[in-house]
């Protein structure tokens, strides 16, 4: 399937791109993860500590282990620091 | 009821009492600003980035669970986004409600949801660089109250 992924915040710095779309077999976030990891350094390294990233699957905050069923946007970012 | 994310500096006194004039008959109305610090002149600006969208429906979600906990009769959330200058606003609350106690409480609420499931990101600029702000676990600790 194919999904859109953004990323934000030193994400998007350390991988060097907002937005890209992706064909993905991955059933659950943490698959998706470890393809990304495989592509390239800068994915590994972007990923390398799962503890300070967050996902949002189609806006909604989301979890590791959620599956990608229907999953159209996926984002990955730090911890939020608004306010 | 209202939510604005916005990139435009906003007037703070003047949104107070445009809340304060249309707030549906409350007897109290609390709000709240937050301001960019300049950390005693180490720091010379601050960006935010936010996700379009998810940053609407994040603040939206907060706004309604506020409201079906306390009686509320208006609510405001701006929130800023892009580049600002130290002693600028970043963002506030505004809570009506007919005593003091629920505008209080919901606006507190609003601030510790906000803070830490709304998806800003903030950036710090100074004079040894540019930092991303790291996000407090005092801040996540503060939703364990609710």
């Amino acid at each position: 399937m194919s999904v859109t992924i953004l990323y934000f915040a030193w994400l998007r710095e350390r991988i060097g791109l907002p937005r890209e779309t992706v064909e993905t077999g991955a059933a659950t976030v943490a698959e998706l993860v470890e393809e990304l990891r495989g592509r390239e350094e800068r994915y590994a390294l972007a990923f390398a500590d799962l503890k300070a990233v967050r996902v949002a699957l189609d806006q909604e905050l989301s979890d590791f282990d959620a599956p990608l069923t229907g999953v159209r946007e996926i984002a990955f970012f730090p911890p939020m620091t608004g306010g | 009821m209202a939510i604005r994310v916005q990139a435009e500096p906003f007037d703070y006194g003047a949104e107070c009492n445009a809340f304060a004039a249309a707030c549906g008959g409350a007897g109290a109305v609390v709000t709240f600003c937050g301001l960019v610090r300049d950390e005693d002149g180490r720091l010379s600006g601050m960006e935010i980035e936010h996700y379009p969208g998810m940053t609407e429906r994040a603040l939206a979600a907060i706004e309604a669970e506020a409201r079906a906990r306390w009686s509320l009769t208006e609510a405001l959330i701006l929130h800023r986004h892009g580049p600002m200058q130290p002693g600028e606003a970043i963002m506030m609350v505004a809570t009506a409600s007919r005593h003091r106690g629920e505008a209080f409480a919901a606006a507190e609420f609003l601030m510790d949801y906000l803070k830490s499931r709304a998806p800003f990101w903030k950036k710090e600029f100074g004079a040894g660089g540019e930092a991303w702000v790291a996000a407090r676990d005092a801040d996540e600790d503060q939703l364990k109250r609710w």
